[in-house]
């Protein structure tokens, strides 16, 4: 009896020992991030979801890439672009390979930009240009124009929606409206297909063949040099918890800190945290052009004046130095920051102005629709303000609560808002998805091809195809000030403001460097 | 007692058939597109069309349902919309994070609850008996996401004896999944030894007055045989339906002691399912929770029997 007694306390203190150990953090060649959400959907070309683009930079490797200053370097190519703008080479870089081990060949990037062209806004432009596509050779490739289209490169170097990845030929070959099944890629990480679980956890190794891009990393170019040997995602739907475990050395990174959790992180050495985008994100309204009363170009205009940048940043970020008010809509910081026509936003709006305006256009009280999604942390508080900010100036709002998927579903229909339809909705990009007249889906203004809300705008579609053929950045900043002019004087949308999200990380990690979104190469893990 | 167990499992069909046509239709009636959420912000509405397609999301509701059920037959819970992995393998790899933190909340209840309920009975009016009644109160009501957040503060941010969060496969590291399931069993412990404790000692209570008790006194039974081979035993009827039942709970998803533990089970995944709207997902955890439901039910029939002579299928 005695010595069962003694096998079992002996095997009792043994597994609490072993139990203590597995608390203390994971080894110290691994990164273990939290990102802003799960990894669901793989492919980059299907869906525009900004976790699927984070995975694809870590799977796959792009063909050009945009630096920190905007300017597009070469990546996995060289490029020359003809002096008469209609031919654009592309050479490949000496020692490129698939994490299957095969070569990377012309034939692959030409089966993966056919297969983005079907998707992609800025790609369907060069389609609708395209002379041709082919192999020049056995590193190289050529895209003719019909017509010169100065924003090709810049098209195929943005770093989202939809980001222009490069994919092994028989991957790229996947029918753009399937997903594809198979991650891989040439980037720097490989994908560890069996330790994926969707919305739980994604596990990266380090490819070792990759070969780093010449040049100093900047942003999504330069050497992208992996300096662990791998970093597993981990999906946390509680951020005190994901605080709690950064805090306790079980996790090495965190994306994104909400700003109220910030204060627990103060005084604390092992934890840093700091705004790693510069850009951060926008939020905006967007209003139904369809149906009464916001057809009306003055009701619109009254909406907008009735508008507070401050006041709905503060409701929804609070903390004064994660906000910024800024009435450029192409994102303050970026080459086309212009702030015409945006003063009554950014000096806290105008109330009687709007009464006045309403009044004018004959508005009837005609109730507006406002979706308000109430599962989203950082879309609750937008629909709340601009309700009472409209109520405020005269309108009669019936706000609608409903989760994001009912709102994103409900926004697609074109529909009458009593039968269904809306009148308004707010959500939010990040700076770089519309820092530009062309990335800027909201400033298409197609009607029935427009993104939801659908404006028949034929002003802006001139400025827009003038801007897509300019050539020189004097032109296009001189064409993106007009745009910035007419959007807040018709109302495409209204610019809300700017935010940042800060991430926090362990002191284990150095290296870590400001982009849009996080990347993971240049960063090393120590012992903490 | 095996025609009467045949009799409930053919019985259980057009439980799991009526099920299957409600879920499915309740989905498909509730606002919402999987394909807008695959698609993400920027589709126009001629590429949702064609992802609704591709998906088979256009067909008639009729075609769509028999499809499913075919399929079902067949063994096939069909794909995610979502991730395009088979439904079987998601719930497979959530559903034993789930069952492994099930099993040991509830055997941690009753190892607790059983004995505290039959002292509370036996010491009836007693400050035993108002301290288990005052830990029963508290236990049902404080919201588990406050424990959950509580003991996390003590026993892995001050003592640093735990992890915070996460799960470990007992097949690879037994020593990580006893230290990560120790405090959400905990968590949920606390409810169920609440809800056990205080149903032991109700019922024990009524047991304890029958004659055979006293009977069992006046022959001279030491009063530990008394309560625990003559008065549990016929107490254990009500107690083995309140476990029956929390073990079916516990199955069908702890969603925010999942949350609060980054449990990757299938609460979690219900969850993220029902937001995505990934009807094969949803339909097929639905499934399953009514499946299980089914089985403990019957599981708890078949139990009166063997503690209760008396009772006869």
């Amino acid at each position: 009896m005695t010595s069962i007694w003694r096998n079992l306390r002996t095997g009792i203190l043994g597994a609490t020992a072993m139990a203590l150990v597995s608390a203390l953090p994971a080894s110290a060649e691994t990164i273990t991030a939290v990102m802003h959400s799960g990894l669901r959907v793989m492919d980059p070309v299907i869906t525009t979801a900004h976790i699927t683009r984070d995975n694809a930079f870590m799977v796959f490797d792009t063909l050009v890439a945009l630096d920190a200053d905007f300017v597009v370097q070469p990546q996995m190519a060289n490029f020359e672009v003809s002096e008469d703008g209609l031919t654009y080479t592309f050479t490949l870089r000496d020692g490129l390979k698939w994490h299957d081990g095969g070569e990377v060949t012309p034939a692959d990037c030409i089966a993966s930009i056919k297969r983005w062209m079907q998707r992609d806004g800025g790609g369907q432009m060069i389609s609708d240009r395209m002379e041709s596509l082919e192999a020049t050779g056995d590193k190289s490739f050529t895209l003719t124009l019909k017509e010169p289209f100065p924003y090709t490169l810049q098209a195929m170097a943005k770093v989202s929606s939809l980001a222009l990845f490069m994919m092994p030929e028989r991957i790229a070959n996947t029918p753009a409206s399937e997903a594809i099944t198979e991650m891989v890629g040439s980037g720097p990480f490989k994908f560890v297909a069996e330790e994926f679980q969707p919305g739980v956890k994604v596990v990266y190794e380090k490819f070792e063949d990759y070969v780093p891009a010449p040049g100093p990393q900047s942003w999504f170019s330069g050497a992208k040099e992996v300096k662990v040997d791998r970093v597993e995602w981990v999906t946390m739907p509680d951020a005190q918890t994901t605080m709690n475990a950064l805090i306790n050395g079980e996790i090495d990174f965190m994306e994104t800190v909400p700003v109220d959790l910030l204060p627990l992180l103060q005084g604390m050495d092992e934890v840093k945290s700091e705004v790693l985008s510069p850009l951060g994100s926008v939020t905006i309204g967007r209003m139904n052009f369809l149906h009464p009363p916001f057809d009306n170009p003055k009701i619109r205009q009254a909406a907008l004046m009735a508008m507070s940048q401050e006041d709905v940043l503060t409701a929804l970020i609070g903390n004064p130095e994660y906000f910024k008010v800024c009435g450029a809509i192409f994102g303050c910081g970026t080459p086309f920051e212009f702030t015409d026509g945006s003063e009554t936003l950014t000096s806290g709006g105008d109330i009687e102005g709007a009464k006045k305006l309403l009044e004018e256009a004959g508005y009837d009280g005609t109730p507006i629709v406002l979706m308000q999604p109430t599962d989203v942390t950082t879309l609750t508080a937008q629909p709340i303000v601009a309700a009472q900010a409209l109520r405020n100036a005269g309108f009669n709002v019936d706000m609608q609560p409903m989760d994001w998927q009912t709102l994103v579903t409900r926004r697609a229909s074109q529909a009458a808002p009593a039968d269904g339809g809306w009148n308004i909705f707010f959500t939010n990009w990040i700076v770089p998805e519309v820092s530009g007249p062309l990335a800027n889906v909201m400033l298409n203004g197609r009607g029935d091809q427009a993104w939801f809300g659908w404006p028949d705008d034929p002003e802006i579609e001139t400025l827009r195809t003038e801007f897509a053929s300019a050539a020189d950045l004097g032109t296009q900043k001189a064409i993106a000030q007009k745009i910035q002019a007419h959007v807040m004087d018709n109302v495409n949308y209204i610019h809300l403001g700017q935010y940042y999200s800060p991430s926090a990380w362990s002191e284990a990690l150095t290296g870590v460097t400001k982009a849009p979104f996080p990347v993971f190469w240049g960063i090393e893990k120590t012992e903490g | 007692m095996p025609i009467y167990f045949l009799r409930r499992v053919l019985a259980a069909i057009p439980v799991m058939l009526v099920v299957a046509v409600f879920v499915f239709l309740l989905l498909r009636l509730t606002p919402g597109d999987p394909a807008a959420i695959l698609a993400g912000d920027m589709a126009t509405p001629e590429q949702l069309d064609r992802i609704r397609e591709t998906l088979g999301l256009n067909d008639p509701l009729l075609v769509q349902f028999f499809r499913w059920i075919g399929a079902l037959l067949q063994g096939d819970f069909g794909t995610s919309l979502i991730s395009n992995k088979p439904v079987i393998d998601l719930v497979a790899d959530r559903m034993w994070p789930t069952i492994w933190i099930a099993i040991i909340t509830l055997s941690l209840s009753v190892i607790i609850a059983v004995p505290m309920g039959v002292l509370a009975a036996w010491k009836q009016g007693s400050w035993v008996d108002h301290l288990v009644m005052t830990f029963s109160v508290l236990g049902f009501s404080v919201p588990v996401f406050v424990i959950g957040y509580l003991l996390i503060k003590l026993f892995a941010i001050d003592l640093r004896w735990l992890p915070v969060q996460g799960y470990k496969a007992p097949s690879k590291d037994l020593a990580g999944f006893a230290a990560r399931a120790v405090l959400p069993a905990l968590t949920l412990a606390s409810i169920y030894i609440a809800l056990i404790a205080r149903m032991t000692r109700a019922s024990l209570l009524d047991v304890l007055n029958e004659d055979y008790v006293r009977t069992a006194r006046a022959k001279g039974l030491t009063e530990a045989r008394v309560l625990f081979r003559h008065a549990l035993r016929n107490a254990a009827v009500p107690v083995m339906t309140v476990i029956g039942t929390g073990f079916a709970l516990l199955i069908s998803g702890v969603v925010v002691t999942e949350s609060v533990y980054n449990i990757p089970g299938l609460g979690r995944l219900t969850v993220d399912s029902i937001f995505a709207r990934d009807y094969p997902v949803i339909q097929a955890l639905i499934l399953l929770t009514s499946g299980v439901y089914v089985l403990v039910n019957l599981l708890i029939d078949l139990s009166y029997s063997l503690l209760d002579p008396r009772i006869r299928y």
